[in-house]
C-alpha cells in the first residue's frame, strides 16, 4: 500500500471514528446520570439535521444550526419532562424500553413533518467538488469542520465537567446517585440536564456531517447502533473511552476495506469489539469496579 | 342538542343512504389493489407511485370509470418490507378479492409475491426493475420498468465508444443493486469490458471513500454505481473529493433530479440510461411516446407541485396497461390476462410496450436514453 492510500485510508477512519465518537458521548452522558442508555440519541442527530435544513431556508447557516441546535435540546428536555420524570420509581429495563419507543415515534413524526425525502446541509466552505490535497492523500474541506468541532466538544465538555459546579454535579450523580443525593445535588434536574446536553451534542452531530453523509428521517438509527458499539468499546460512561473507541472502530472499519470485500466493514468492527469485551469486559477504558457497580 | 350536532346529525343521515348504496354497487367496481413503500428506505419508488396511482384512479373515475365501472383503489403501504409485502398480497387477494395488485415497488418484494398471485390468478403488475420478475414467465404477473439486462448494454456500448476497457462496480446490496451486478458481470466479457474490481456497500451507506480508495488504486477508467439509493448522490461527491477525474456511469436508478440536487455540483457529467420521461419537454414531435410523456409529466408537476421522476412512471404505465386491457376484454381476469399479452405499440412513459405470452416486459433497448447531468439538470448525452 502507497502512504497516499495509507493516509486516505487513516483520513476516512478518523473522520468516521470522530463521528460515531460524538453519537458515544452522547450516550455516555445520559448513561452517567440515569444508568440507562437511550436509544433516541441517534433521532436526536437527525433531528438536528433535519430542523437545521429547513431554517437554513431562510436564515444564515450559522445561525440555522444553532437555533436547531438550542431547539432540539428543548427537545431533549420534553423527552425527561414527559416521559423520564413521570416514571415513579422506574427500573433501568422501563427506561430502555421507553427509549427504544421514544425513538421510533420520533422517527414518524419526523416522516410527517418533513418527508421520505433526503436532504442535506450546504457544506460550510467549498462545494461537493471541493478537495484538499494532504500529503497525496484527498479530502473534503467538511471532513475539516467535521474532525474540528468533534475536537472543540470533546474539549469542551472535558472543561465543563471539571469546572464548573453543573458538570461536577453531574460528575457526582455518575460515581454514585444516592450519595449526590445527600450532598443536596437535585438529581433530578441533572437527569434534565444530561439530557438537553446530549440532545445538544446529537444535534450538532447531525448537522455538520449532513453535508456528508446526508439526512433523511430514518438516518439516526444506523449512528445510534455504531455510536453504542463505540461506547461500549471505550467503557460505558467514560467520554475519553469514546473518542479513544470511535477512531479505533474508524480505522478497523477503513482498513478492513482495503484487504477485504467491503461487505465486511461492519463485522470486522464488531468482532475486535467482541474480542475486546472478553478480555476486558468493562470495556478498553472503563473500570472494572465501576462497572461492577452500575446495574448492568 | 347544540345546532352544530343537528347540523352532523342531519348531513349524516342524508349521506348514510348514499354511503350504503356505495357499498351495494360495490360489485360494479373493479378493485385494484397496490402494495407500494410509501415509507422506509424505498419511499422515493413507492411516494410518487402512490401519487401516481391515485391521481390516475381520481381522473378515471371523474370521467366516469372504465365503461361506467368506477375503479376501487387500495393502496397499502409495505415499508419496503417483503414480509409485509406477502401478508399485504394474501390480504388484498383473500379478503378484498382485488381484480389486479399493481406494485410492488422492490425487485425483492416483488419476488416474495410472485408465487402468491400466480397460484390465485390474480394479475400482478411490478413496478420494479429486475428481469427474474417476468423471467421465467408467470402467467399473471407483468412488469413495467426496463430490464437491468438494457440498461447494463447501453452504459458499455457508450464505454466502448469512448474508448474505456477496464471498470470498477459498485452497487447496493439491495434486490436492484445485486442484480444490476449480475448483468454486468455476465454482459461484461462479450463487450470486452473488463471488471477490475467489484464492490457492494450497504443499502444506508452514508460514506463511500473508503471503497473508492480502492477502485482508485485499482487505476480503473470508469466507475458503475448500480443502485436506487440516496449513496448515488454520496458515490458522486466521494468521488470528486477524492479527486477522482474519471467517468462516473450509474444505473437507470439515478432517474430522480433529487439525486442531482443532493449530489450538487459533483453530479455534473454523471451519465446513466433512463426513460424519455426525463426529457419529456425536449424530445422531437414524432417520437411517439412524447404526448404521454408531457401529459404525465405537466398533470404530475401541477398536482403535487414536485418534480415528476422515472418510478411514477412506472406505476403510471401498470395503470395504463390494466385499464388498456380492461377496456378491450372487461373486468375478467383471464381474458384482461390475454389481453395484456395482446398489447402492441402501446406508448408508456417506459417505452413503446409490445407484450406477448413469452415477454411480459414488452420493452426493448430503445426504451432507455443516454442521459446526463449539464447544468443541474437532465440533457441527452451526445458522443
Amino acid at each position: 500500500m502507497s502512504l497516499e492510500q495509507f493516509l486516505q485510508y487513516v483520513l476516512s477512519g478518523v473522520t468516521n471514528g470522530s463521528i460515531y465518537a460524538m453519537a458515544a458521548i452522547g450516550f455516555n452522558i445520559v448513561y452517567n446520570t440515569t444508568g440507562i442508555i437511550n436509544f433516541a440519541q441517534g433521532e436526536f442527530a437527525m433531528l438536528g439535521g433535519m430542523t437545521a435544513i429547513s431554517l437554513s431556508a431562510f436564515l444564515p447557516l450559522p445561525l440555522a444550526i444553532a437555533l436547531s441546535v438550542f431547539l432540539v435540546s428543548l427537545v431533549g428536555a420534553l423527552v425527561d419532562f414527559a416521559f423520564i420524570r413521570r416514571l415513579g420509581k422506574p427500573t433501568v429495563l422501563n427506561m430502555i424500553i421507553m427509549t427504544i419507543g421514544l425513538s421510533i415515534a420520533i422517527r414518524e413524526v419526523a416522516l410527517h413533518i418533513w418527508d421520505e425525502k433526503v436532504r442535506s446541509l450546504p457544506y460550510f466552505t467549498g462545494t461537493e467538488v471541493s478537495s484538499i490535497n494532504i500529503f497525496g492523500a484527498y479530502i473534503s474541506p467538511q471532513v475539516l469542520w467535521v474532525l474540528g468541532i468533534s475536537g472543540i466538544i470533546v474539549a469542551g465538555l472535558a472543561l465543563f465537567f471539571r469546572y464548573t459546579l453543573t458538570g461536577r454535579a453531574m460528575r457526582a450523580c455518575a460515581s454514585n446517585i444516592t450519595a449526590a443525593r445527600l450532598c443536596g445535588i437535585n438529581t433530578r434536574n441533572m437527569v434534565t440536564v444530561s439530557f438537553m446536553l446530549a440532545a445538544a451534542i446529537g444535534a450538532l452531530a447531525g448537522c455538520i456531517v449532513s453535508p456528508i453523509t446526508q439526512t433523511q428521517y430514518d438516518c439516526g438509527t444506523p449512528l445510534a447502533i455504531k455510536g453504542f458499539t463505540v461506547a461500549i468499546l471505550g467503557g460505558l460512561g467514560n467520554s475519553a473511552g469514546a473518542v479513544a473507541g470511535g477512531i479505533v472502530i474508524g480505522l478497523l472499519e477503513a482498513f478492513s476495506i482495503s484487504v477485504l470485500p467491503l461487505a465486511y466493514k461492519d463485522a470486522v468492527a464488531i468482532t475486535v469489539l467482541l474480542i475486546i469485551l472478553f478480555v476486558r469486559p468493562a470495556g478498553l477504558f472503563g473500570k472494572k469496579e465501576a462497572a461492577r457497580l452500575k446495574e448492568f | 342538542m347544540s345546532l352544530k350536532k343537528v347540523i352532523i346529525t342531519l348531513l349524516c343521515g342524508l349521506v348514510m343512504p348514499f354511503a350504503f348504496s356505495c357499498k351495494k354497487t360495490g360489485g360494479d367496481a373493479i378493485k385494484v389493489g397496490a402494495i407500494l413503500s410509501q415509507t422506509g428506505p424505498a419511499s422515493f419508488l413507492g411516494a410518487p407511485e402512490a401519487k401516481t396511482l391515485q391521481m390516475m384512479a381520481d381522473e378515471i373515475n371523474s370521467n366516469g370509470g372504465i365503461d361506467g365501472k368506477a375503479i376501487d383503489l387500495i393502496i397499502k403501504d409495505s415499508a419496503g418490507d417483503p414480509e409485509k409485502a406477502i401478508s399485504f398480497a394474501k390480504q388484498l387477494i383473500e379478503e378484498e378479492k382485488v381484480f389486479a395488485i399493481l406494485g410492488p415497488s422492490t425487485s425483492g418484494e416483488s419476488m416474495k409475491i410472485k408465487g402468491i398471485c400466480e397460484e390465485a390468478k390474480t394479475i400482478l403488475i411490478s413496478c420494479a426493475a429486475a428481469e427474474v420478475i417476468v423471467n421465467p414467465v408467470a402467467r399473471y404477473v407483468f412488469k413495467t420498468p426496463q430490464n437491468d439486462r438494457l440498461a447494463a448494454e447501453r452504459i458499455y456500448d457508450v464505454m466502448k465508444k469512448k474508448g474505456i476497457s477496464r471498470i470498477g462496480v459498485v452497487s447496493s446490496n439491495d434486490g436492484f443493486g445485486l442484480a444490476g451486478k449480475e448483468q454486468l458481470e455476465k454482459l461484461a466479457p462479450s463487450k470486452g469490458i473488463t471488471i477490475a474490481i467489484s464492490e457492494v456497500y450497504d443499502k444506508k451507506a452514508t460514506d463511500l471513500t473508503g471503497v473508492l480508495t480502492k477502485l482508485k488504486a485499482r487505476g480503473v477508467q470508469a466507475v458503475i454505481n448500480w443502485s436506487i439509493v440516496p449513496a448515488q448522490s454520496i458515490v458522486a461527491k466521494n468521488m470528486k473529493q477524492l479527486n477522482m477525474n474519471i467517468p462516473l456511469f450509474q444505473s437507470h436508478g439515478f432517474g430522480n433530479i433529487k439525486y442531482v440536487t443532493e449530489a450538487g455540483a459533483a453530479a455534473e457529467g454523471i451519465i446513466f440510461p433512463a426513460s424519455r420521461l426525463l426529457i419529456a419537454e425536449s424530445l422531437p414531435e414524432d417520437n411517439p411516446q412524447k404526448a404521454v410523456l408531457v401529459k404525465y409529466k405537466q398533470d404530475y408537476e401541477s398536482k403535487f407541485n414536485e418534480d415528476v421522476s422515472t418510478f411514477g412512471g412506472h406505476a403510471y404505465d401498470a395503470m395504463l396497461i390494466l385499464t388498456e386491457a380492461v377496456k378491450k376484454a372487461g373486468a375478467d381476469s383471464e381474458k384482461v390476462r390475454e389481453a395484456i399479452e395482446s398489447i402492441k405499440g402501446l406508448a408508456g412513459t417506459g417505452g413503446v410496450f409490445n407484450f406477448s405470452a413469452e415477454d411480459h416486459n414488452g420493452l426493448d433497448i430503445n426504451a432507455f436514453e443516454m442521459l446526463t447531468v449539464k447544468g443541474g439538470k437532465f440533457v441527452k448525452y451526445e458522443q
